[in-house]
């Protein structure tokens, strides 16, 4: 735990997150956002291969976890329930299931099993610890837009909070840049699996986040600078510049690729003889920064959105409608409950914490019962999320919080349902909800066996999976720490 | 004048005796008494003028207002840990945040003001307030913290009750609040060693009375740090093992009663601060290297600490005052790894109670103690329960706080909206 003893030197107000989207959500969702992008129209070049996922899953035996209490993330729980995992997928849920002869069986009696847990939003490996200068890499400050920088390229793979977040159950996480920017650049999802490179944690197949961010901490930024933006008025002018822009270069690269196919029609019309005369169109200059938007504007990357209050988040949501973007998830979304019938309706998640609140203006409404209420409507997308190094170790303690606030409001909140806070719901805002996020046949078998109910203060994970693989066992603790930080360095006398 | 003076001292008693008017008996509760009795099931416990009366089963008390607790947890009322409630409102907003001096002095003319206390820019009318006590948190101590522009030394705190009086300083409690370490480099010439060269510095003029320009405090402020010479209580925040054992000897060298806030490491150094009867407070979720300070940092090192036979209390060293409530599940995240349950509650309540001079009249559930209870909805450190009941100082505390209104304001507004 980081020590507040400086004034307003908070971990949590240092790393103001951003905005989020998530493809397969807005699949499913609203007439209001922005129609779908047509699948004919990618326009901008593709992310180049060199920054591809390394990740290989290790092999593992068959495993059946026979006679627990299943939470399955899809809205239903199974008393004296197994779980068969082979070949590292899920391979049935139910009761009754026999093993393989070369299984492995883990007799999980008064245990209750979860799908893997996901947090879409932390900062481990761009804001390690130890929280020294030299790791000081999730904003990049010199200009409120910055959507050409990657949180990749800054994750130092070394930082112990991977395995003290592995330790709680967490098995997918994105790592966003900060909020100290209007656009802070893209995201990216990682399995929690260690590795001497980011490029070996990349989850395959996950599309990117783009961070943006509302309110008070790019025009803190910004504004004590002098210079735009420094209200909230310069804030939302600032994307809206950022995305005409970006807008004029997929003109750009639109109009090329007409003309290429136009040069191109008319060297085959020529039939043999050679046009002297015609040159083939020059491709405009490749532009990062406008790359990842465009990718945002196609549906490609998936916009997570950093957005305290109510009215900002409306306000966001009219910018995703001028642009044609649709916003995955609302991060920290404090007052999200004074909209959750809005958040509902454009098919938004709801990223929250359970009780933080107070330490800023825009987060002066905080209640807990938030989460609870922006649960409530119908086709509705609540996240328990941590940006924290200490929070992604509990999300399930955040979720048992929320809760038990919802129910004792009167509402009806089991078990099997509020586990999607934290599980299929996030994987459904980072895009990866076909792959993840649940115990379903063909999925990742990202599985954790909890030593009692998870929604619990007293409950520890006991075994975590990734992709069939163990990769932690509470009752065989690692000889040495996984990070090359801190090896060496715990001294037991 | 002198009438009106009189008059107010008359309507302040009416008002005192009618709160505490009527007897209050709880019936049939499991009492957490933090006490050697340890848990007692299906007990009564009277209140009597605010204090508790007596303890027992089939009490009776006969116009008493009675609450059957029908089994359920009965605490004393909880520590809120190290906060600044009622004088940080929002961290971030300088009108609204009272927690740190930072009079902006070039370190060649460091000012140290021991004499700055914390506990004057406390406002009772604090939206925190509701919010921590309604969630069983019925005391704090307030603490002043360090200003990027200010000084290691940051000033004196106490502790405050949360019942809504603005006269709010529980008697006793006072302690000086001294910051070490890496983290306080900036403001100590960029050395730790620098800290102790100035705290020695800061005793040798106490002594011997030295006055000048070129002295760290002037006599108002040396007259506040020998108060702490003279055994007042300090609040060392310290994380490394090896400040921790310098911190121990240098008290013990001035006649100063330690106490250590912060502590990542200080199951490393156990034994010493258990022969030493030096109490810690730590916040127990601090499992991560976050600097180079808390190397050691590990998830049981509540469950160490009290092994070793240390008194130990909880905080939130990340927000603390608005998030204060958390500090339930603090302890019970040290009781998932390895600290025993009773240990914990009793590390919320008797012993933090002790650390800061206020055992003799509260944290405990025992006759003649002060009546802060919290009647619970389950298990007391459970992140599934809730405060249903809270009394301070034997008055039911209205369960309603800034935070709860806004919650049924949007209820409301939700189920209209989702019933159209």
């Amino acid at each position: 735990m980081q020590p507040a003893r400086l004034r307003g030197a908070s971990r949590r107000q240092a790393m103001i997150p951003l905005l989020g989207f998530v493809l397969s959500a807005c699949a499913a969702a609203p007439q209001s956002q922005a129609p779908a992008p047509e699948a004919t129209s990618a326009t901008a070049p593709a992310t180049p291969a060199p920054y591809t996922s390394t990740y290989q899953a290790p092999a593992s035996p068959p495993t059946l976890i026979r006679g627990a209490t299943i939470l399955t993330g899809t809205g239903t729980r199974i008393d004296n329930g197994d779980v068969l995992i082979v070949d590292g997928k899920i391979a049935d849920v139910g009761t009754g299931l026999s093993a393989p002869a070369d299984a492995r069986v883990i007799e999980a009696n008064g245990r209750w099993v979860t799908p893997g847990l996901i947090d879409v939003h932390s900062h481990l490996g761009v804001y390690p610890s130890p929280d020294v200068t030299a790791h000081s890499d999730g904003n990049e400050m010199v200009d409120p837009v910055t959507a050409q920088a990657w949180a990749e390229h800054a994750v130092w793979p070394q930082d112990p909070g991977f395995q003290a977040a592995l330790e709680g159950g967490i098995t997918t996480l994105q790592i966003l840049p900060g909020s100290g920017n209007l656009i802070g650049g893209r995201g990216v999802t990682l399995k929690n699996v260690h590795a001497t490179t980011a490029q070996g944690m990349k989850f395959p197949g996950a599309p990117h986040g783009l961070k943006m961010a509302c309110g008070e901490n790019p025009k803190r930024v910004y504004g004590s600078k002098g210079q735009a933006p420094m209200t909230r008025m310069g804030n939302v002018a600032g994307y809206r510049q950022a995305f005409a822009d970006a807008q004029a270069y997929r003109e750009e690269w639109d109009k090329y690729r007409r003309e290429l196919a136009e040069y191109e029609k008319k060297q085959k019309s020529a039939a043999g003889k050679k046009d002297e005369d015609s040159k083939p169109p020059v491709p405009p200059k490749r532009n990062l920064q406008a790359e990842t938007l465009v990718g945002a504007m196609e549906g490609e990357i998936l916009v997570h959105i950093h957005c305290y209050r109510a009215d900002e988040m409306a306000n966001m949501i009219d910018v995703a409608r001028e642009f044609g973007f649709r916003i995955s998830a609302f991060h920290h979304a404090v007052e999200g409950y004074k909209i959750a019938d809005m958040l509902a309706r454009n098919g938004i998640c709801g990223a929250e914490w359970a009780d933080w609140w107070g330490f800023k203006m825009e987060a002066f409404d905080g209640v807990m019962e938030n989460l609870a209420l922006t649960d409530m409507p119908p086709g509705s997308c609540a996240i328990v999320h941590s940006d924290s190094a200490e929070g992604i170790q509990r999300l399930n303690q955040e979720a048992a919080k929320a809760m038990a606030r919802g129910v004792r409001m009167g509402l009806d909140i089991p078990r099997e349902h509020a586990i999607k806070w934290l599980t299929l719901n996030p994987a459904r805002a980072l895009g990866i909800d076909a792959l993840t996020g649940s115990l379903e046949n063909g999925k990742m078998a990202d599985v954790v066996i909890w030593n009692g109910d998870p929604f619990s203060v007293y409950a520890l994970a006991e075994q975590v999976f990734i992709d069939g693989a163990l990769v932690f066992d509470r009752a065989k603790p690692p000889a040495e720490p996984a990070s090359d930080f801190l090896l060496g360095q715990h001294q037991t006398h | 004048m002198k009438a009106m003076k009189t008059l107010i001292a008359a309507v302040v008693a009416v008002c005192a005796s009618s709160a505490f008017a009527q007897d209050l008996l709880i019936q049939g509760a499991t009492v957490y008494t933090a006490t050697d009795k340890g848990t007692l099931s299906n007990t009564d416990v009277l209140i009597r003028d605010g204090k508790i009366h007596s303890i027992g089963s089939g009490l009776d008390a006969g116009g008493a207002v009675r609450v059957d607790a029908n089994g359920r947890a009965l605490t004393p009322g909880m520590f809120a840990g190290l906060t600044a409630i009622g004088v940080e409102e929002v961290s971030l907003e300088e009108t609204a945040n009272d927690a740190a001096l930072g009079l902006g002095a070039p370190a060649y003319q460091m000012q140290w003001r021991p004499e700055f206390d914390v506990t004057s820019a406390y406002n009772a009318r604090s939206v925190l307030v509701p919010v921590t006590r309604v969630e069983g948190m019925t005391w704090t101590v307030l603490t002043p913290t360090t200003s990027r522009a200010g000084n290691f030394l940051a000033g004196q705190g106490a502790a405050v009750t949360l019942d809504g009086r603005q006269d709010a300083v529980l008697e006793g409690s006072r302690s000086l609040f001294v910051n070490l370490g890496g983290q306080m480099n900036s403001v100590s010439g960029g050395s730790r060693a620098a800290q102790w060269m100035l705290l020695e510095q800061a005793v040798h003029e106490t002594r011997n009375r030295i006055t000048g320009d070129k002295t760290l405090m002037h006599p108002l402020a040396r007259a506040a740090f020998a108060r702490y010479l003279a055994g007042g209580r300090v609040v060392f925040y310290v994380d490394r093992a090896g400040d921790i054992v310098k911190t121990i000897s240098f008290a013990k060298r001035y006649g100063i009663k330690p106490v250590i806030a912060g502590g990542a490491e200080a199951w490393v150094v156990a034994d010493q601060l258990a022969e030493a009867q030096v109490p810690v407070i730590i916040d127990a979720l601090g499992n991560l290297p976050n600097s180079f300070d808390q190397i050691g940092a590990r998830l049981d090192n509540a469950a160490l600490l009290h092994k070793a036979g240390v008194k130990l209390t909880f905080t939130l060293f990340e927000d603390g005052s608005h998030n204060a409530r958390k500090v339930r599940q603090v302890a019970g995240n040290a009781v998932a790894h390895g600290m025993p349950k009773e240990a914990a509650i009793k590390a919320l309540t008797a012993d933090a109670a002790d650390i800061f001079g206020l055992g003799a009249t509260r944290g405990r559930i025992a006759v003649g103690q002060v009546a802060d209870l919290v009647l619970w909805s389950g298990d007391p450190l459970e992140v599934t329960s809730f405060a249903e009941n809270v009394w301070i100082a034997g008055r039911a505390i209205e369960m309603r706080s800034r935070q709860l209104e806004l919650r049924d304001r949007y209820l409301q507004r939700l189920k209209q909206s989702l019933s159209n």
